[in-house]
This record gives structure tokens, sequence and C-alpha cells, in this order.
């Protein structure tokens, strides 16, 4: 019995260990004074492919609900409240960018855009996404490594 | 992008005429079965610091939707409406009444009422919306069971009342005893809520005629409640869309029938101040 609840314990360590190592926190996340996040949030090379999903994927990134995106043909409707964003990566860096997606609010004061990784400063927060980012880190960066191959 | 592309030269085109442009085949003007024409587009209330004009949420919808509404045999919405004229007259309650016992000339005697509400009513100390008067009158005249706030009964019922206002330009009280609702209710439409941090505003005043995925961003007004939505295929109360678009940005919604619901209620009805009552719109 009390061995069993040890073992539990100590697989459940090891796996938290192994899920977070690297991986900076929302609270943690450093803007410089433009907006830009310099540090991946996880050390690990985002995923392009990934990326492309999540960019079209309502209950994740959803950022075709408001920017138009010629890489995304196959799908109808894009949204008109930000720009579009085809070239986006001739206009801003990986750093830049991380920074926008991260928190949109740093680089763009008072923008409608969410902010996909930020935990704080919430009102009237739904309780099940009380404490979580929109987008997990390496989401994040799977992101942006797709926003990086948007060039004009 | 096909799609948006089409929609952004449609709009290009005709934005020196037109304040709206989906599609060339939008319809700017709301006649109902070819003879009341509504008011569709008014100029802005005083109070209204960021906007110069207000339109009815009609204008943009499709051509499609917008057909619906203009004759009351193609409006869905009008069979709740003929329920409500059958409940009209059922008795319910302890006090073996209808609505009928006590309103003798028929709905037709509310006219003009939709226009008013919600309004500071002094014997409740507070705001009132018409659900809160129906319910008054099952409650205490008729002895009988509230309604729920959107139970289809009370929004067939809000939807019979209120079109006996279709065509009257809204006409809500903000001053007076109203005003700290009114205030209230301001500071919850420019409050940013929930996981994806906004505000009506943000979406409504800040960025209506602009297409959000596959929706066409309106100025969120009220003058056409009851809403019939082909989404759900029913009569959807405005607490009901308040509700649905506090979870749409992963807000906890406030409970409908809240004080704060009442206070937003008004204070979105008196953005809307000059736009037709529309009987019981089509949305999508
Ligand atoms: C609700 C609307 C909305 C959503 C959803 C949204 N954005 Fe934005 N975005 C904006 C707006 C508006 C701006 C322009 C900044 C401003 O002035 O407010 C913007 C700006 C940007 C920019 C800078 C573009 C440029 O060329 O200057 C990037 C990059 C960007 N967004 C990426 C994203 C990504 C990636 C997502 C999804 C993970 C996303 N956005 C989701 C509204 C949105
Ligand atoms: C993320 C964007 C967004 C936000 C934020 C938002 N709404 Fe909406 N709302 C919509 C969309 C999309 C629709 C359906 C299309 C339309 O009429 O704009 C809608 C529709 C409405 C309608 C129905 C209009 C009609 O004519 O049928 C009302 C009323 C409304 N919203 C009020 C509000 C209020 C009040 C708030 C704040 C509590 C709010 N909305 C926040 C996106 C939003």
């Amino acid at each position: 019995m009390k061995r069993t609840a040890f073992l539990i314990i100590g697989a459940t360590a090891a796996f938290a260990a192994m899920a977070t190592a690297g991986t900076i926190e929302p609270d943690n996340v450093e803007f410089d004074d433009y907006g830009a996040v310099a540090a991946s949030l996880t050390g690990v090379a985002g995923d392009a492919a990934s990326g492309r999903k999540l960019f079209a994927n309502r209950k994740l990134g959803n950022c075709l609900a408001c920017h138009q995106n010629d890489d995304y043909l196959e799908q109808s409707f894009h949204g008109e409240v930000g720009p579009p964003l085809n070239g986006v990566a001739d206009r801003w860096s990986e750093s830049e960018l991380r920074g926008i997606v991260s928190n949109s609010k740093v680089t763009f004061e008072g923008t409608i855009m969410p902010s996909f990784y930020r935990t704080s400063g919430f009102y009237r927060n739904m309780e099940k996404f009380e404490g979580k980012p929109i987008l997990s880190a390496q989401d994040v960066e799977d992101v942006i490594a797709y926003l990086l191959t948007l060039t004009e | 992008m096909i799609g948006s592309n089409l929609l952004r030269a449609a709009s290009i085109a005709t934005i020196a005429s037109l304040a709206f442009g989906t599609t060339a085949a939008n319809a700017q003007s709301l006649v109902i079965n070819d003879e009341e024409t509504m008011i569709t587009q008014a100029p802005a209330a005083a109070h209204l610091e960021n906007l110069d004009e207000v339109f009815s949420g009609w204008l943009f919808r499709t051509s499609e939707t917008q057909t619906l509404q203009m004759d009351d045999f193609d409006n869905p919405g009008m069979i709740f409406v003929d329920q409500a004229i059958d409940q009209w007259d059922v008795v319910e309650g302890a006090a073996g009444k209808s609505c009928a016992s006590c309103h003798e000339g028929g709905p037709a005697e509310f006219a003009g009422l939709r226009t008013v509400l919600p309004r500071w009513d002094e014997e409740a100390g507070g705001i009132q919306s018409m659900e809160d008067y129906i319910n008054k009158c099952r409650t205490e005249r008729m002895e009988a069971d509230a309604w729920k706030w959107s139970a289809s009964t009370m929004t067939a019922m809000t939807a019979l009342i209120g079109l006996e206002s279709r065509g009257m330009p809204v006409d809500v009280a903000i001053d007076g005893p109203a005003s700290g609702a009114w205030e209230l209710g301001k500071e919850i439409y420019y409050q940013r809520v929930g996981q994806l941090d906004m505000a009506c505003a943000n979406c409504h005043e800040d960025n209506y005629d602009t297409m959000i995925r596959a929706d066409h961003l309106s100025q969120g007004q009220t003058n056409g409640f009851p809403a019939y939505r082909l989404k759900n295929a029913k009569l959807n109360s405005i607490h009901g869309r308040f509700k649905g678009c506090m979870k749409n940005i992963r807000a906890t919604p406030f409970a409908e029938g809240s004080d704060e619901f009442r206070a937003l209620e008004l204070y979105v009805a008196s953005r809307g101040n000059g736009l037709s009552v529309e009987g019981t719109s089509v949305r999508n």
C-alpha cells in the first residue's frame, strides 16, 4: 500500500519534471521594451506543420477567425478583424512574433487580439480555463515556426 | 480566402454609396409585408461618443437571411407568435385567470411598450425587462408559476407583445433613477472579460462591419429581439444572446434575469435608440 503510493508519486514527479523541463511559465515570459520575446518558451524547435493546423483550429489558435492568410486557400471565411498575415515573416522577426503570439497587448496596446500564452490578469474567466493559457508553450513555438514560413 | 477577396472587392466597389457591402445583393432597406418600413439606420444618440450612426443587425445579414424577415409568412419566428396568441387565452394558476382576463383589449394594449423597455420601475425599485412584467402577471395576478427567462413560452410571449411596437423607434430612458443601472451597463459593455479578454465594444463598436470568420459583425443591437436564429431554430432572448457572446469569449456569463444583465440590456438598448423595433427578427 505504502509502496504503491510512493511509486505513483515518484512516477508523477518524474513525468512532471520531463514535461516542464526548460518550459517558461506564462508569468515568467520576458518581453523587451517593444514586446519581443527572445528566448524559446520550451527550448524545443517549433514544428511548422503542427503550427499550420493550430492556426485554423477553432478551439486553439483560431487565427483565421481574424486574419486572412493566402496559405489557407482550402478554407473559406477568413477574418478581417486583424491584418492579413501574408508575408508576415518579412515584417517581423522570430522574437517579435513570439511576443505578439504570447501576449499581443505588449506589442499592440489595447488590441482585440487575445494573448495566447498568458494566465493572469483576466476578469470573469471561465473556471475551466483558469490558470491555463489558450496555447501551450510548445503550441506557441509551433505557431511561430509556421508564421516564419509566410514570406512573400 | 477567395470568398474573402470577393467580399473585399464588393465592399470596396460599394463603399462610397453604401455603408455595407457583403454582397452586391444585400438589401439596404427593410420593408415588411411590402408595407411597413423599418428604420434600420439612425443618427447615434448623444451619449454615444464613438459612433456617428447606428445600424440594425438586419443590415449585416446575407440576402437570404434578410429576405426571411421581409414577409411574415416566411419569417419562422411567427410560428411562435401564433403559439403566444393561443397562450394568451389559456387559464393557468390558482386565480383562474389568463392574460385575456385582465388585458381585455388584447396584446394591442401594449403598443409602444417594447420601445421603452427595460425601464426603471419605482415599485420594483430597479430596472425591469419585459420578462419581469410577464412573470409578475403570472405569479401575482394569475398565481401561476413564473416562466424561465428564456423558456419558449416566455420568448414567444415577448415576441407577441413586441410585435405591437413594430416599426416604432426604440426610446429607452437613461436618466433619472435609471442612470445608475445605465452606468453599470456601460461599464460591463466596455469591460474586457474571459480568457479571450474582450469587451462587447471590441467586436460591436470597434470592429462592426468586418468579418470574424464566417460572421459579419454587427453593432450588436437589440431592436430585433426576440430573434429567431437559424442556428438553433428558436426565438432567442436578449439575455440569452448576451450569455452566448460571453461564453464565446470564454467568460463566465452573468445569469439571465440578473441585475447585471438588466443593466446591460438597458445600456445596449440605449445604444439603439432611434432604430425600429422589428418585432421578431431573423438572424443566423
Ligand atoms: C480576435 C481577433 C484576433 C485573433 C483571434 C488573432 N489576431 Fe492577430 N491581430 C489582430 C489584430 C487586430 C492585429 C493588429 C494589431 C492591432 O493594431 O491591434 C493583429 C496582429 C497580428 C500580427 C502582426 C501582423 C502584422 O502584419 O503587423 C501577427 C503576426 C498576428 N496578429 C498573429 C496572430 C496569430 C498567429 C493568431 C492566432 C494564434 C492571431 N493573430 C489571432 C487580431 C487577432
Ligand atoms: C468575439 C466577438 C464578440 C464579442 C466580444 C461580443 N459579441 Fe455579440 N455577437 C458577435 C457575433 C459574431 C454576433 C452575430 C453577428 C452579429 O450580429 O454581429 C453577435 C451578435 C450579438 C447580438 C445580436 C445582434 C442582432 O442583431 O441579432 C447582440 C445583441 C450582441 N451580440 C451583444 C453583445 C454583448 C452585449 C456583448 C458583451 C457582453 C457581446 N455581444 C460581445 C460577436 C461578439
